[in-house]
């Protein structure tokens, strides 16, 4: 909290809910999650280089009602980070800024970022066992 | 105390623009690109890790591109982490000393995770 007791402008509180900034929120918030998900990709090299044993810690934690929580989570988080930031890209080169299309291609992210979980998650199943 | 031998105006010009300040947001854009290619990799890498045994998981990191892209990946997301991580801190931790530590922590763990991960990827690639 910062330490001098100025006022504040209204913040989010004032504003009607809309697709732009669910986006924004969900961006720094997934990149946030995934930020957390870089300990699972440290644990996972180090118990494969560690041996089988560690392997094996990991592949059970994995397959764990917490891990696929947590594997699902990362999953959706890593489809939305992706698509949310080409987004992103897109517009730092000035692409995409009109209103209609910045309301279209937020939903579009949003909703494809479903779709791509479904997609990885369908292949996993599709290969046999999901961790 | 050496004395000052610059002119005040050269002075004034040192304190200006250092012409480093858009190297945060390229940097991240940078990454951000590198990480659309490696992270699509990492996704098929992650697909296919469950149908494996430890011998073909540790077979498949080591062969010699995947472990380039797997050391490349570790460190363009464990870098792309401290850049968006920082920005979160500078927009919401307002407490100077609290901004500051946090700043400092977040650069030394996405190092060090950094570095683990290339470790790692070494020893499982030439079999140690």
């Amino acid at each position: 909290m910062p330490a001098t007791t100025r006022p504040l402008s209204p913040h989010l509180s004032v504003y009607r809910w809309q697709i732009q900034m669910v986006t924004s929120l969900l961006h720094r918030a997934t990149g946030i999650a995934l930020a957390a998900g870089t300990i699972l990709l440290c644990v996972l090299l180090l118990a494969l280089a560690a041996g089988a044993d560690a392997y094996a810690r990991v592949q059970a934690f994995c397959a764990s009602w917490l891990g696929l929580v947590l594997l699902f989570g990362w999953s959706w988080s890593f489809a939305f980070h992706l698509l949310n930031g080409v987004r992103h890209l897109a517009q730092d080169v000035g692409l995409g800024y009109a209103p209609a299309q910045f309301v279209r291609n937020g939903w579009v992210a949003a909703i494809g970022s479903l779709a791509l979980t479904a997609l990885i998650w369908a292949c996993a199943l599709a290969r046999g066992g999901a961790a | 105390m050496s004395r000052e031998l610059r002119t005040p105006l050269k002075r004034a010009l040192g304190l200006g623009s250092a012409r480093h300040g858009v190297r945060h947001f390229l940097l991240q854009r940078t990454t951000a690109l590198a990480l659309i290619a490696l992270g699509l990799w990492f996704a098929w890498i992650a697909l296919r890790l469950p149908q494996l045994d430890y011998a073909g998981a540790r077979a498949l990191v080591a062969a010699p591109l995947n472990a380039v892209l797997m050391i490349s990946f570790a460190v363009a997301a464990f870098w792309h982490a401290q850049l968006g991580l920082q920005v979160v801190v500078e927009d919401y931790v307002h407490t100077r000393w609290l901004e500051f530590a946090l700043q400092i922590a977040i650069r030394f763990l996405c190092f060090l995770g950094a570095a683990a991960c290339v470790l790692a990827v070494i020893r499982i690639a030439l079999g140690h």
